[in-house]
């Protein structure tokens, strides 16, 4: 077990001008499970590959357990990978799988086997071990590739998308049991995925990336309630924050009405940023909006409603509790109950009040 | 009960059925030369100039070919001769285009498709200009006759077309299998062994039976630099052309039987080849 430190590291795909991960500059706890979330071509990918040593370093360095690894190969980093097509050795069944590394290392048989089925019966993979991957179900296959990683007592998981080829059912039960796992063996995970909900329930802190920069990283609910930037605020949480472009001065009108927010100097543009479940919905209100859409989930419903701001028609969501009696077409009356954030241009959060 | 329909959606039996004519009778032509050769064989001398079957099939002709006449070329040693030359040079190709498909396709190497096309330029040289210069060094180097001669050159042959082919079959291997076996530890040997090679084995053995079926039948080369002692099968066929009466029903018995180990090789080798390339290894 160890912690990982990225330190200014870049890499630079041949052939191309912009760099694929930028001066990422990361450091992982000892039994942290840190999440890389983004969309594609964000760079989260790329990072992970550069820890594994799939993926050379243009510029800074890696530290794994304080020691520089940005020249080892990925054979000596003494980490192990899940990858998202699980790459499980077709021709070997699963005992042999989850020994392959144990035997490049020269560990003998007796204790390989001993290590294999200790993992087995962690994983329920007991009854499967002489089987073939390809007669496995897509769910085995993903725990014999964690059982791989886990055999070897790596200093480091590294975990690519390993659940996005899992049906959704199963996904979100096998969410549960990963984190499970990872607290238990208390093994330093970095986990990448571009699905903002699996990196809210499992990461104990998320780093959300963009086009290869490092947005913040952050436990979960700091994310959520104070986002860095514009982007972080519109990539976390579903659905996505309420943002209206508005003009500050001391205060910030949305849909003709004025909203203070203290501490504010006044000039230029911004981004006014709301989540959905500050949208309170009623015949009273400040805001005028009429709604398009209405869908309910049983536990909450979503409004898609239309304001008129600024002249122009924009779209926002509010989450409502059910049972919600308004139509598609009505004409209601909205206010903001709760957090709301103010984005300066280079869209970066300003403030935070609480209306 | 009713039959499942083996029409796909939208399609005319009319056209179904004049495809599968089609195709049968392509094959049907194709085959024709064998059959011919191989009903031949069986027959009498008479018979197989005259065209005709008046005297019925028989064994006979290939009792004939198994004894020749002392001081020429036996199906024995040209058997031994061919089976030497095929199996040796077919062997030290593999052994050289396995590393070298792994180096072009794996982890290409610098200017790999510079490589590959130093490759297959070889093969762009018509075999009778490459004859002089062979001739004069290996009458120099004393390798007229012998079997080294032919297992070299058969390997300059082979070679390019075992790269081309078990490059583009090492391409088949998913990247992240790779990437595994590099994260649990194995060495590049290890990683050729165990991950590499089992997937990518129908490919290999079908390079390796291309190979064999080149060596075997290669006849240019055979008859200019190896007139004697080391002849192979193809010398030994045409050996059993005589000067004196037909000899047509006893030539198609000895082309049947040097075509035979080829056939047996490549009807062996078809079931390991058709197995599924990677099944399994991705989701």
């Amino acid at each position: 077990m160890a912690s990982v430190q990225y330190q200014d590291a870049t890499r630079l795909y041949p052939g191309t001008t912009k760099p694929a991960v930028n001066k990422l500059e990361l450091s992982i706890d000892d039994g942290e499970l840190l999440v890389l979330v983004g969309p594609s071509g964000s760079g989260k990918s790329t990072a992970l590959r550069m820890l594994a040593g799939l993926e050379p370093l243009d510029d800074g360095r890696i530290l794994i357990g304080g020691k520089d690894v940005s020249q080892v190969a990925p054979r000596a980093r003494d980490i192990a990978m899940v990858f998202q097509n699980y790459a499980l050795y077709p021709n070997l069944d699963v005992a042999q799988n989850m020994g392959f590394a144990l035997k490049q290392q020269g560990v003998p048989k007796d204790e390989r086997a001993r290590r294999v089925k200790e993992v087995a019966q962690l994983l329920d993979l007991e009854p499967y071990l002489d089987r073939k991957p390809r007669n496995l179900s897509g769910g085995q296959r993903q725990r014999v590739a964690m059982g791989r990683a886990i055999v070897r007592h790596p200093q480091v998981y590294l975990m690519d998308e390993p659940l996005s080829n899992l049906d959704a059912k199963l996904r979100v039960q096998t969410r549960a049991e990963l984190v499970e796992l990872q607290m238990r063996l208390a093994v330093t995970t970095v986990y990448v995925t571009h699905d903002q909900v699996e990196a809210m329930t499992m990461g104990h802190r998320v780093a959300v990336l963009r086009d290869g920069d490092l947005q913040q990283v952050d436990p979960p609910s700091k994310l959520y309630h104070e986002p860095a930037n514009v982007f972080v605020a519109g990539f976390i949480g579903s659905p996505a924050m309420n943002m209206l472009s508005v003009s500050v001065d001391h205060a910030v009108e949305i849909a003709g009405t004025q909203i203070r927010i203290g501490g504010l100097d006044g000039g230029g543009r911004g981004t006014l940023g709301f989540r959905p479940e500050t949208v309170v919905i009623g015949a009273e209100g400040p805001i005028p909006a009429r709604i398009r859409l209405v869908e309910d989930l049983g536990s909450e419903v979503f409004v898609h409603l239309v304001v008129d701001h600024e002249g122009e028609e924009h779209r926002i969501v509010a989450k409502v509790e059910p049972p919600f009696g308004g139509k598609v077409d009505e004409n209601v009356r909205l206010t903001l109950r709760g957090t709301v954030h103010l984005f300066d241009a280079a869209e970066a959060r300003r403030a935070t009040v609480t209306l | 009960m009713k039959r499942g329909t083996r029409l796909g959606v939208g399609e005319r039996r009319s056209a179904a059925l004049g495809i599968g004519i089609l195709a049968w009778l392509v094959a049907l032509i194709w085959i024709f030369p064998v059959a011919w050769t191989l009903l031949t064989s069986f027959k009498t001398e008479q018979d197989a100039a005259a065209q005709t079957l008046h005297q019925g099939l028989s064994l006979g002709r290939y009792s004939d070919i198994g004894h020749s006449t002392p001081g020429t070329l036996s199906l024995q040693t040209a058997f031994t001769n061919s089976l030497v030359v095929v199996l040796v040079s077919t062997l030290i190709v593999l052994l050289l285009a396995l590393p070298a498909a792994y180096a072009l396709a794996i982890r290409p190497v610098h200017k790999w498709r510079d490589v590959l096309f130093f490759f297959i330029s070889t093969k762009f040289l018509p075999v009778v200009a490459s004859i002089f210069p062979i001739y004069v060094y290996a009458e120099k180097w004393n390798l007229i006759g012998t079997r080294t001669i032919l297992i070299i050159l058969y390997i300059a042959i082979n070679l390019p077309l075992a790269v081309w082919m078990t490059r583009s079959f090492f391409m088949e291997v998913p990247r992240e299998l790779i990437e595994a076996a590099e994260i649990d530890g194995t060495s590049i040997l290890n990683q050729l062994r165990s991950v590499i090679l089992p997937i990518a084995a129908p490919g290999i053995a079908a390079t390796a039976l291309l190979c064999v079926i080149f060596a075997w039948n290669e006849y240019f080369y055979a008859l200019q630099l190896n007139f004697a002692s080391g002849s192979t099968m193809p010398q030994w066929v045409i050996s059993n052309v005589s000067t004196r009466g037909n000899f047509l029903a006893k030539l198609s018995a000895a082309s049947i039987v040097a075509c035979l180990p080829v056939v047996l090789a490549g009807w062996a080798a078809q079931k390991r080849m058709i197995r599924g390339l990677s099944m399994g290894a991705l989701k």
